[in-house]
């Protein structure tokens, strides 16, 4: 049954092979590493060149794929150390990962993610390996009312987020859906809040949002406090660069629960990396945090997005190998890139095409452990980046922000767009807002909406058909448990010490 | 290969897509350049790699074509681009489909642009619309499904990847009416994407899927769907040979969806012929064939003033479509 497995380690571990998945891990963790080039637009520059290098197609998937799990590792990166996530994957990192930073602590923390990442993508790809034909078939169960059911899990498990300003969360979540609500609605095709600007009929990109609301704003607080000479936000000085193995052992519960979260997640069609780290995160805050901190630099928090996005990453080839649907955006391309080979992915793949699947799937696991081997031992470099001084690093960052946008939709609008959502981030930032609720709300938001529209197109209206089958009801069940478990278990503390005074 | 050659095709491939790490290249004299009126990886991405893949191989162009993007508007960005911005460059094509002649009809590219603002260049392949269902339905031809629509519209769940206006809702909306069914009645779902919807076929959330032809072969295959029929002139050849068309079962629906190019408004006319002979050439090589059937596109071989007309022609029929099934007064 593992035949094509084993004829696609031959594939994978020819010497050219080998190199292109070595080259692609390296590429995917630049192109993760610089905020507004995410794996989308690295896989769309590097396709024509395997095609022009007359790469056969087997090769061609080996560095495309190596890209994009490449890029979830590299996202990461800029998320730690300058609050800035590299790519859609990498906004809940930021939540734990660069208070880290800021305590001198890049370096363990850049390792442990790398561990993380490599822990989840095995996982993932473990999975793949075993179940892809059976998981494929389930996937496709999940129709506009379960992903309904599924947001509505998703905004009960924000509820985890809430902290000390519940109601600043709120705010932010709903401002991230009003936004979402932006461009030509899905269901009727009118257009809304577009105020006749061909730019916003499509909605507000995910990149312009994140680099606009994240690194803009994160480039006006240095400015404000470059100028004001005072040392809020200052880095600690870079302490211990490597990660102990005690301090991955406290996480490691985490990282297997967050590695199966995204592996689900990520085999959905229709859901990715953002979401994925978005339920391990808000799962672990629930499950592991006792004292409180995450959000002030807790292991865990780090751990457990970066294990997800990378699991969702590999999940994400589920749906696409097996049904010939993609499980992702980037997967999306994947797929155009197998159609310039005279490849059609589909049901038919594992049988038509087994060097192919075999090669890519063999090219998954070689892949991870180049990532982790290159990752690991150059967390101490890029730790140093926070060495830069602020009058270097600032107009960095805003020359990446700015080329970055600008390369993906050639077009000014998109930056001053990306400048307007900047100041608008800086402001919300300043009167004590968390951006990632914003973000979340933003992502879930639209697919929730999209999602109730279609289900109720499907029922002709009847509300009926959001609980109907076994799947939405058990989310809708474990939605209500996350929101309201955390209450009873307050009032039951409570009574308890009232019992022992 | 001599070591030069494949410098400079790295060279192009930067270029292509990495302005970031391209700078000093872009200092050169102008490449060919396609348009994508959209993000990387969509259909309007293969139809500029298309042409930039294969006049490369065929060896009609100098230097490697860059392909950029322009989201946006569903086109109308690139629209506005080039009918104001770079209204003659002599390099520049931009891919567009029967979804923008659609789009142009329905003024969703704003009201004071028409088709006749640019000059349509050409088309190098097309595909044609699909009904389709599960292997499971239980309607086995075109006319069982449409009595069940005729009965009672609102039973059937349809389902595609655009909204209502769409080009994939106007294949239900077109189906409706050869029923005499006011389309506004239909249960019709809109996906993002025809993946998205081929998924909620298959998991039984919808029941017919108003998809291509082309893009389904590989369920086809697989046996897991049946076409009912195809929105096409006449009978595909090949794995398709067996799918009756829609007008051979009586009803008097078609839905090419063709890949094509525009250029601006005031390019010269010399380089606008330069451009349709280039393309001509193209689409009678063999290696052609292979990339384009690679792209599950049947042949189309229209261009210069012929594409010209025949792209103004749709559009106004759209019009006149649109107006029947209610979209525009």
């Amino acid at each position: 049954m593992f035949d094509f497995l084993i004829d696609g380690f031959g594939v994978a571990l020819t010497p050219l092979n080998l190199g292109l998945a070595f080259l692609g891990a390296l590429l995917g963790t630049l192109f993760g590493a610089l905020p507004g080039i995410g794996p989308i637009n690295g896989i769309a520059i590097l396709m024509p060149l395997a095609y022009t290098l007359g790469l056969p197609a087997e090769s061609a998937l080996i560095l495309l794929a190596g890209i994009y799990t490449g890029s979830e590792y590299g996202g990461r990166m800029s998320s730690i150390l300058l609050n800035v996530p590299g790519d859609a994957g990498a906004v809940m990192t930021t939540l734990d990962g660069h208070p880290l930073a800021k305590k001198g602590l890049a370096g363990p923390a850049l390792g442990l993610s790398a561990v993380s990442s490599f822990i989840g993508a095995t996982v993932a790809i473990i999975g793949l390996t075993l179940f892809a034909p059976l998981l494929a078939a389930v996937a496709v169960k999940f129709g506009p009312a379960e992903f309904f059911a599924l947001m509505i899990f998703a905004f009960a498990s924000m509820s985890a987020m809430m902290g000390k300003d519940p109601v600043k969360t709120l705010i932010g979540a709903v401002l991230g859906v009003l936004i979402s609500t932006v461009g030509v609605d899905s269901g009727t095709g009118v257009l809304r809040f577009t105020f006749d600007m061909p730019e916003l009929y499509d909605g507000i990109d995910f990149v312009v949002m994140i680099i606009g609301l994240f690194a803009v704003s994160e480039i006006l607080l240095m400015l404000e406090h470059a100028f004001r000479h005072d040392a809020e936000g200052e880095m600690a000085p870079i302490g211990r660069v490597m990660v102990k193995l005690s301090e991955v052992l406290y996480c490691k519960w985490s990282i297997l629960r967050s590695s199966v979260i995204g592996f689900v997640i990520g085999i959905l069609p229709g859901t990715g990396a953002s979401v994925a780290s978005a339920v391990a995160y808000t799962t672990e805050k629930r499950l592991t945090d006792h004292d409180n901190s995450f959000g002030t630099g807790n292991m865990r928090g780090l751990a457990a997005p970066e294990a997800a996005n990378n699991a969702s990453a590999a999940g994400s080839f589920v749906p696409m190998l097996t049904l010939g649907i993609p499980g992702s955006g980037t997967t999306a391309i994947l797929l155009g890139a197998l159609m310039l080979y005279n490849i059609n992915p589909g049901p038919m793949m594992f049988r038509e095409q087994p060097v192919v699947v075999g090669g890519l799937i063999a090219s998954l696991y070689i892949g991870n452990v180049v990532l982790l081997l290159l990752n690991l031992p150059l967390a101490g470099v890029f730790a140093r980046v926070l060495q830069v001084p602020r009058w270097l690093l600032v107009p960095s960052v805003a020359i990446l922000a700015f080329v970055g946008v600008y390369q993906l939709h050639s077009d000014l609008m998109a930056i001053y767009l990306m400048l307007v959502i900047g100041v608008f981030g800086y402001l919300l930032r300043k009167f004590g807002f968390s951006l990632a609720p914003v973000v979340l709300g933003f992502v879930l938001g639209g697919l929730m909406e999209e999602n109730l529209r279609r289900a109720l197109s499907i029922s002709g209206g009847d509300v009926a058909i959001l609980w109907q089958s076994a799947l939405s009801v058990g989310l809708w069940i474990a939605a209500a448990l996350v929101v309201l478990l955390p209450l009873a278990a307050g009032r039951l503390k409570a009574k308890l010490m009232e019992k022992a005074a | 290969m001599p070591k030069s050659s494949s410098l400079r095709r790295w060279a192009g491939a930067a270029i292509a897509g990495a302005t970031l790490m391209a700078g000093a290249v872009q200092a050169q004299a102008k490449p060919p350049e396609c348009i994508a009126p959209a993000k990387p990886g969509g259909g309007y991405d293969l139809t500029c790699r298309l042409a930039a893949n294969g006049l490369q191989d065929a060896d009609l162009i100098d230097e490697p074509m860059m392909v950029s993007y322009m989201p946006g508007g569903i086109g109308a960005v690139a629209y506005n681009h080039v009918t104001g911005v770079r209204d003659d460059d002599p390099n520049l094509i931009v891919a567009a489909s029967t979804g923008a002649a659609l789009n142009l009809a329905l003024a969703k590219f704003g009201q004071q642009h028409s088709a006749d603002d640019v000059r349509w260049l050409g088309a190098l392949g097309v595909d044609y619309g699909a009904v389709v269902v599960r292997a499971d339905a239980p309607w086995q031809n075109l006319g069982e499904l449409m009595a069940a629509l005729e009965e009672e519209p609102s039973s059937v769940v349809i389902g595609a990847g655009g909204t209502v206006g769409s080009q994939d809702w106007m294949k239900a909306a077109l189906m409706a009416k050869a029923a005499d069914v006011d389309p506004r009645s239909l249960r019709y779902v809109a996906f993002e994407g025809g993946g998205e919807a081929l998924a909620a076929l298959l998991g039984e959330h919808i029941q017919v899927f108003t998809g291509d032809l082309a893009e389904l072969k590989p369920q086809l295959d697989s046996g897991e769907v049946r076409i009912l029929a195809a929105l096409s002139e006449e009978r595909m050849a090949g794995p398709y040979a067996d799918i009756p068309t829609a007008k051979e079962q009586g009803f008097d629906v078609e839905w090419p969806i063709w890949r094509g190019y525009y250029m601006g408004p005031n390019v010269s006319d010399e380089a606008y012929q330069a451009w349709s002979d280039r393309l001509r050439e193209l689409s009678e090589t063999d290696s052609f064939a292979t990339l384009r059937e690679g792209r599950g596109l049947f042949p189309m071989a229209r261009f210069g003033d012929d594409f010209d007309s025949y792209v103004k022609q749709q559009v106004e029929d759209f019009s006149q479509l649109a107006r029947e099934v209610g979209l525009t007064q």
